[in-house]
């Protein structure tokens, strides 16, 4: 596959393994924010490749992972309406809200469809008119686009059986919040390519100008992440500290300002409610007033109880990257991707679902 | 999280199933041969040796690129047998139909086995007809069981994999998988791949000709190559290391699941087969597999330690390590 191939190629990766062995001479902390990173890192085995002065530590970014576990209630009391029918992306079925999860729902006979894109669950309103179809909007700046889209599309269609449940989140805010808690050492962040081809590069400036951490945008394969890496740890040896971007073939530095002005056509900031990091002002979307009739809340009382503790869950601590999968007592004995407790087994993206499948030891 | 209900990961073939078949089939049903869960049962019958095999099919759609649910039927339950080093000979087949089936579908789908059978050198032997109220199945499911007659001499189990011995596949990985998902509705996504759904007796009727060092025969369906070769390291009590340079897998099928989000080495094949065999045999069966039709495409993707017993790693592309677990949870549902 071009543009996928030559990023996995090993002579590549060696060179690029020898040059961060040779540049790197401070220990440095790094943050993968994105969870495909995360994915990525153990899937190839990368750590096993880096200096001794490198660590890397997972960040916030799995959308399935941050989703508020009252937000996972909502979602239950959507999908048990008889005339609901839930459209989700895979990776939100298993996670678990306060006493169920969608797959659960669903074995008791909620109708709960898996779809790949948001222009599906459009799909899914036009052919069932005696059905309300809810889009879940789980998500980052990559996908809120799309979902947008669908929006517009279906209040241009009129079609009044479509609705969003937005519980989308903006990565820039927990960047922020993340540094400005202070409970976690961090000297720089590999930050995700696919959420910045939309967002551009100038979100990550307050970063390096506010808390002076390097950023590196960075692809998605092995050598991708690896370059990415060098970048950062050069910029600390010279003591810089910018934005640079790796991602080149997929990212300009002012993203797509078309998917922005979609966005901000339908939806407008709210505080957002994030699992393991709290609420966060203007991290989280709203529809605007112009969309609202396709809100679920406008069709639905969702109001739930506050969620109680997880007893024991570290996801919290392992999102904010405090703490490792295996220092949570829970992991791979009452949490195991079969019979999760905590979000992060449940996402394929999920830190501790990583370090499950892939980790050697 | 307690679960109380049957939900689709039970039939993914994956950690679920095994749990399901663990906990409440074998306590119910144990006895010393159901226990080996090989996909064959061994029998002994007044000095022959007999393999035995059931499986049942809801694959959807029922006709898919390469293949339908009628001919899955013969090949997946010839295969199990043939997996046990077996020559099958009879099968029996019960069809669930659903209120509605069109005939023609049905005589399609009954055409498409018979020449199935004919080609694998099977004959049906025993059938059984149910029709169940409209929305009370999907159009049909199919059940064969199938028994066939192992040489003398041969000795294939999951039981048997050895320190040493490589691992062969006799192609690329995922096609079957692949094929019956872009025909899924509500996926807009269309691909010229076709299922591998095919029986594999002939295949492995040549590779024992060649040698009689062949430990171990699994066919990767459900839960794809990282699901049956931990089950062969789980039988075993062995460790399996893989090259991921070396795994096959056609450009379209990557395309794909890299598309999807899916790991190849988790997608379904129907007409593969996982080949332990000594170090001292390897190239003379691989050289028999690529003499044949199904096994032009053969090729070494790893091979059995001492280390790590009972798991499968991976040497990385770049040179790292990784473990290849189980399936855990469901990948794609009702693929076969």
């Amino acid at each position: 596959m071009k543009y996928v191939d030559e990023y996995r190629d090993p002579e590549l990766a060696e060179g690029v393994v020898s040059a961060i062995r040779e540049k790197s001479r401070t220990p440095v902390r790094f943050m993968e924010v994105c969870g495909t990173h995360t994915v990525a890192i153990f899937r190839s085995g990368l750590k096993e490749l880096l200096p001794e002065t490198v660590t890397l530590i997972s960040g916030p970014g799995c959308p399935v992972c941050v989703t508020a576990p009252e937000d996972i209630d909502r979602v239950i009391m959507l999908c048990r309406q008889p005339e609901v029918t839930v459209a989700t992306f895979g990776d939100l079925m298993r996670v678990p809200g306060s006493d169920s999860s969608l797959h659960q729902e669903k074995a008791r006979g909620a109708d709960v469809r898996m779809v790949y894109a948001s222009f599906d669950a459009l799909e899914l309103a036009r052919k069932h008119k005696d059905r309300m179809i809810v889009m879940l909007g789980i998500g980052f700046e990559t996908t809120i686009p799309t979902i947008a889209a669908a929006l517009h599309q279906a209040r241009q269609e009129g079609l009044e059986n479509f609705l969003v449940f937005s519980a989308h989140k903006l990565l820039p805010p927990a960047l922020d919040a993340l540094l400005s808690a202070e409970e976690v050492h961090i000297d720089g962040f590999l930050c995700p390519g696919h959420v910045t081809t939309i967002i551009g590069t100038n979100p990550y400036q307050k970063v390096v100008n506010r808390y002076g951490k390097p950023c590196a945008i960075s692809g998605f394969e092995p050598v991708d992440i690896l370059q990415s890496l060098y970048i950062l740890i050069s910029q600390i040896e010279e003591a810089r500290c910018e934005v640079e971007i790796q991602y080149t073939r997929a990212v300009r530095p002012e993203g797509n300002p078309r998917a922005r002005e979609m966005m901000d056509e339908v939806f407008e900031h709210a505080e957002g409610l994030w699992r393991g990091l709290g609420p966060i002002p203007q991290s989280g979307l709203m529809l605007r007033e112009k969309y609202r009739a396709h809100a679920a809340e406008s069709h639905y009382d969702l109001t739930v109880p506050p969620a109680g503790e997880m007893p024991g869950c570290r996801c919290g601590e392992v999102l904010r990257g405090v703490c490792t999968p295996p220092e949570c007592d829970l992991f791979r004995k009452r949490c195991t991707p079969t019979d999760p407790y905590g979000p992060c087994m449940v996402s394929s993206e999920g830190t501790c679902a990583a370090y499950f499948k892939y980790h050697p030891e | 999280m307690k679960t109380e209900r049957i939900q689709m990961d039970h039939g993914a073939g994956g950690r679920a199933s095994q749990d399901l078949v663990a906990k409440t089939f074998i306590p119910a049903l144990a006895n010393p041969i159901l226990t080996e869960l090989n996909d064959s049962a061994l029998l002994e019958f007044q000095g022959v040796r007999l393999a035995m095999s059931t499986d049942s099919y809801v694959v959807d759609p029922i006709f898919f690129p390469g293949g339908d649910i009628g001919s899955l039927a013969v090949h997946g339950t010839v295969n199990d047998l043939a997996m046990r080093g077996a020559q099958p000979s009879y099968l029996s087949v019960g069809f669930i139909l659903e209120e509605g089936l069109e005939l023609t579908d049905l005589e399609r789908l009954v055409t498409s086995m018979a020449a199935a059978a004919k080609e694998a050198g099977v004959q049906v032997v025993a059938a059984d007809t149910k029709v169940v109220d409209r929305g009370k199945a999907d159009r049909i499911f199919i059940n064969t069981a199938g028994v066939g007659t192992i040489a003398p001499g041969v000795n294939v189990a999951g039981q048997n994999a050895r320190p040493g011995d490589i691992v062969l596949i006799n192609g690329p990985m995922g096609d079957h998988g692949v094929a019956v998902l872009s025909t899924r509705e509500g996926l807009s996504f269309q691909t010229a791949i076709e299922s591998d759904s095919a029986s594999l007796n002939g295949l492995v009727e040549a590779m024992l000709a060649t040698s009689n060092k062949i430990h171990v025969l699994r066919d990767p369906t459900r839960g794809g190559v990282a699901t049956a070769l931990n089950e062969v390291a789980k039988q075993s009590g062995i460790g399996i290391r893989l090259a991921e340079s070396n795994l096959p897998v056609r450009p379209e099928v990557n395309a794909a699941c890299e598309m999807l989000g899916l790991d190849p080495l988790y997608v379904a094949n129907e007409g593969k087969a996982l080949v332990f065999v000594a170090p001292e045999d390897a190239e003379l069966v691989l050289n028999a597999m690529r003499q044949h039709p199904l096994g032009r495409e053969a090729c070494v993707i790893g091979e059995v330690v001492r280390e790590h017993p009972e798991r499968v790693v991976l040497q990385t592309e770049i040179g790292g390590r990784r473990i290849v677990d189980m399936l855990s949870g469901e990948q794609l549902p009702r693929i076969c």
